[in-house]
C-alpha cells in the first residue's frame, strides 16, 4: 500500500518528444514505472525511445489504458496540456513544468473543479493534480513519477510531502535507514493543485505511513491549514520543517509562492500554528530523520 | 516584476481608468514646462520602487512651475529613504508632475490573489492614504473583501457592493463602480500580481481618481506582454541579482558573511536558516537550479564573491538528475579558474555522490568536505570566523 501511485498505475508523459520528457520519461522507465506511452499533438503514431507516442491524451487512454499523465509541456502550453489530460479523464495528473502564469492555473482549475464535479454525479473518478513546479510522486520500490532521483529512495513507513523539491530529497535521505511509503512534491507555486490537507489525509488513511514529514516554507497560509487539519483529524506522528526562517520580507526566495508580504507567511508564525496543533516541529532541516525515529520510537 | 507609479498610471489609462493628468520628468526644465502645461499648481512625486514616499519628502505640493522646477531640481538625485526602502535607501531619477486636485476623500482600493480562495480579491477601506495592512491589524473589518470568479470577472453587482462599502453615492458611486470593473480589466489583461490604488481619490467635483498605484507584475507571464517588460528599471534593482538572472541564476543578497550556493529555492532557504542555527549568518541566497554545470558553478563563484562581506562559502548540492562526480568537476574546475580566496565547505549528495567526494579530494585543493548540513554548516561558520 502507499498513497495515489502503485505498481497497476499506467503513465503517459505528455511532451515525451521534448529533451526533459524524453530524459525523464526514459528515467521513470528504468526506475520500473509502467509507462504506456507519450502525447505530442502532431507525432501520433510514431514512437519514440520505443514509445507509442499519440496526438491526445484521449488517444493514449483509450488505446494504451494510461490513468497517469506525467507533463513536461513548456508553460505557456502547460495549462493547456493539464486540462486536456482531465477532459480525457485521468485519474492522477502530474504536472512539473514550471513558470506557468498563475492567470492560466486559475483557468486550469476552474476547469478541473467543473469537470470533476460533473464527474463525481456520474460515479467516475475525478482527476487529482499534482504540482504544477514540482518533483513529482514516487512510491519507492513501485512508481517514480516524476524528476526525483529513484536510487535514494526505499520502500518503509514514512509519508513524505513538501513544497519544496531538493528538501524532499533531503528527507529521504535522511530517512534512507527506514525507507518511504510515498514521497509527494505539491510544489512551489502559489496555487498547488494538491495541498498538505490531501496529502496528510491520505497518509492517515495509508495502513503503510506509520509516520510523516511535512515541509513547508514561508508564504502564504497552507501550513496554518494544515496544522488545523493534522490538531482534528490526524493521529499519525508528523514532523515538520519550514524553510525561509531567515528570509525577508518581501523578497521572493526562488518559489513564485515563497515570499513574506504584509508581514503573513512567516516561518515563525507557521511554526508557531504547527507545534500548537501537536506536530513536532524541528528548527534545524538536518533534524527531520532523527526525528521522525525518535517520536515513532515512543510512538 | 515592479514598475513605477507614472508607468503604472499609463497602463491604467489604456484601460480607461481616469488618473489625475500627469507628465513625467528627468530634469528642472522639463519639470517646468509640466507644470505650466498642467496649470501651475501640481505635485512632485518622486518616482522610485517603494511606498512611503510622502514621509521622506518625496512628495510635495508646488503652487508654481518655478517652484516645480525648484523642488524637482532638491529630489532628482536625492537618497530617499522610506520604511520600504531599508536604510540604504533609492536614488531619485525621475519625477512626476501631476496636476494638484481638490480633495474630498482619501479611500483605498486593491486587487491581488487570495492563494486560499484560487481567486483574485478586491478589498476597499474607507481609511486611505494609510499603510493597509495596519488597518488590517487594527480593524480588520474596516476592510470590504470581495472574491472575483477567475472566469466570469467581476460581476456589475460586485462592483457596486465595493463602492457601498466605501461609502460612496451619487455621481461619485456611479464613477467609482466603473473604476473597479475597468481596473479589474486592466488587472487580469496584464497579468498583474497586485494593483493597489492608495489613495483612491474623490474630488470635491465628484471624480474619482487613482491618485497612486502600485503594480506589480506575474514574472511568469511576462513573455506576453513586452511593453510591460520595456518598463523595467534595473536601476531599481540590486546590479549583482540582475547580472545573476543573465545566468539563470536566483540570487538574492542578504547582510551576513556566509556565501551560500545550492541547488533547488527549498534548500537554498533551508541551507541559509541552518547557517543562521549554527551561529552565522548568510550572505546571499542562491539557488543555481537543477543543473551545477561548471559554468554555472563559476558564475556563481563569482557573484558570490564580488560581495566583499564574504567571508567563506558553503556549497549544498544534492545532486539527483545531475550526478555527484559532475558538480564535483565542475567545482573544482571553477576553483581552478577563479582561485579560492575564502574557504570553500563542499557538502554533496546524492547520485555518485562517493565519486564526487573523491574528486574534490583527489584536486589538492583547499576545499573543505562535509557530511550532512549541520556538519557543512558548522564548518562553514567556523571557516567564516578564522577558525577553519
Amino acid at each position: 500500500m502507499a498513497i495515489w501511485v502503485d505498481k497497476s498505475t499506467r503513465v503517459i508523459v505528455q511532451g515525451i518528444t521534448g529533451r526533459e520528457g524524453t530524459f525523464h520519461a526514459k528515467g521513470c522507465r528504468d526506475y520500473g514505472t509502467n509507462v504506456v506511452g507519450g502525447v505530442t499533438p502532431g507525432k501520433g503514431g510514431t514512437t519514440h525511445e520505443d514509445f507509442p507516442v499519440f496526438d491526445t491524451v484521449r488517444d493514449a487512454r483509450e488505446k494504451a489504458g494510461a490513468n497517469c499523465s506525467l507533463i513536461f509541456v513548456p508553460p505557456a502550453f502547460a495549462a493547456d496540456a493539464v486540462m486536456e489530460a482531465c477532459d480525457a479523464g485521468i485519474e492522477l495528473i502530474v504536472c512539473i513544468t514550471e513558470g506557468i502564469p498563475v492567470n492560466d492555473m486559475m483557468k486550469a482549475h476552474d476547469f478541473l473543479k467543473k469537470t470533476n464535479a460533473r464527474r463525481v454525479t456520474a460515479n467516475e473518478t475525478p482527476s487529482r493534480l499534482i504540482g504544477p513546479n514540482c518533483p513529482g510522486i514516487i512510491t519507492p520500490g513501485q512508481a517514480k513519477i516524476g524528476i526525483m532521483p529513484g536510487h535514494i529512495h526505499k520502500p518503509g513507513p514514512i509519508g513524505i510531502v513538501s513544497r519544496s523539491g531538493t528538501l524532499t530529497y533531503e528527507a529521504v535521505g535522511q530517512t534512507r535507514d527506514i525507507g518511504q511509503s510515498t514521497a509527494v512534491g505539491i510544489g512551489g507555486d502559489p496555487l498547488p493543485g494538491t495541498n498538505f490537507i490531501d496529502c496528510l489525509a491520505a497518509f492517515q488513511a495509508d495502513p503503510a505511513t506509520e509516520a510523516i514529514i511535512m515541509i513547508g516554507e514561508i508564504g502564504g497560509t497552507a501550513e496554518e491549514d494544515a496544522a488545523v487539519y493534522v490538531k482534528a483529524f490526524v493521529t499519525k506522528p508528523v514532523v515538520a520543517f519550514i524553510a525561509g526562517q531567515t528570509a525577508p520580507p518581501g523578497r521572493r526566495m526562488g518559489h513564485a509562492g515563497a515570499i513574506i508580504s504584509g508581514g503573513t507567511g512567516t516561518a515563525a508564525e507557521k511554526m508557531n500554528a504547527l507545534a500548537a496543533a501537536g506536530i513536532h516541529v524541528v528548527k534545524a532541516p538536518s533534524d527531520m530523520g532523527k526525528r521522525i525515529v525518535e517520536v515513532m520510537g515512543s510512538a | 516584476m515592479k514598475v513605477h507609479e507614472y508607468q503604472a498610471k499609463e497602463i491604467l489609462r489604456r484601460y480607461g481608468v481616469p488618473t489625475p493628468r500627469g507628465i513625467v520628468a528627468d530634469t528642472p526644465d522639463e519639470a517646468f514646462r509640466a507644470a505650466k502645461e498642467l496649470g501651475g499648481r501640481v505635485v512632485v512625486k518622486a518616482q522610485i520602487h517603494a511606498g512611503g514616499r510622502g514621509k521622506g519628502g518625496g512628495v510635495k505640493l508646488a503652487k508654481t512651475a518655478d517652484e516645480a522646477a525648484g523642488l524637482t531640481k532638491q529630489m532628482l538625485g536625492m537618497t530617499l529613504v522610506t520604511h520600504q526602502t531599508g536604510p540604504e535607501g533609492r536614488i531619485v531619477r525621475k519625477v512626476l508632475i501631476e496636476e494638484a486636485l481638490n480633495i474630498d476623500k482619501e479611500l483605498y482600493l486593491g486587487i491581488t490573489l487570495d492563494r486560499r480562495l484560487g481567486m483574485n480579491v478586491i478589498m476597499a477601506s474607507a481609511q486611505g492614504g494609510m499603510d493597509i495592512e495596519e488597518v488590517a491589524a487594527k480593524d480588520p473589518n474596516a476592510i470590504e473583501r470581495v472574491a472575483v470568479d477567475s472566469v466570469l470577472g467581476v460581476q456589475p453587482f460586485q462592483a457596486r457592493r465595493v463602492a457601498y462599502s466605501l461609502g460612496l453615492s451619487g455621481d461619485a458611486f456611479k464613477k467609482c463602480v466603473d473604476f473597479v470593473q475597468k481596473l479589474m480589466r486592466a488587472y487580469v489583461e496584464t497579468d498583474a500580481s497586485l494593483a493597489e490604488i492608495n489613495p483612491l481619490l474623490v474630488t470635491k467635483e465628484g471624480d474619482v481618481l487613482a491618485l497612486d498605484c502600485k503594480m506589480n507584475f506575474d514574472d511568469n507571464a511576462l513573455y506576453r506582454h513586452k511593453d510591460v517588460v520595456e518598463m523595467r528599471d534595473l536601476h531599481e534593482e540590486d546590479p549583482l541579482e540582475v547580472e545573476a538572472s543573465h545566468f539563470g541564476l536566483n540570487y538574492i543578497k542578504l547582510d551576513g558573511n556566509v556565501g551560500c550556493m545550492v541547488n533547488g529555492a527549498g534548500l537554498a532557504m533551508a541551507t541559509m536558516d541552518i547557517i543562521k542555527l549554527a551561529g552565522g549568518e548568510p550572505a546571499n541566497f542562491l539557488d543555481v537550479g537543477g543543473g551545477a554545470s561548471a559554468e554555472q558553478v563559476k558564475n556563481a563563484f563569482r557573484i558570490i564573491l564580488s560581495d566583499k562581506n564574504v567571508k567563506a562559502i558553503l556549497i549544498n548540492i544534492f545532486g539527483g538528475i545531475m550526478r555527484g562526480d559532475r558538480i564535483a568537476e565542475g567545482v573544482v574546475s571553477a576553483s581552478r579558474e577563479i582561485g579560492l580566496p575564502v574557504p570553500v565547505v563542499v557538502r554533496l549528495e546524492g547520485t555518485n555522490v562517493d565519486l564526487g567526494k573523491q574528486i574534490l579530494k583527489d584536486s589538492g585543493l583547499p576545499l573543505i568536505t562535509a557530511d550532512g548540513m549541520w556538519d557543512a554548516a558548522t564548518k562553514v561558520v567556523a571557516a567564516a570566523k578564522g577558525q577553519a
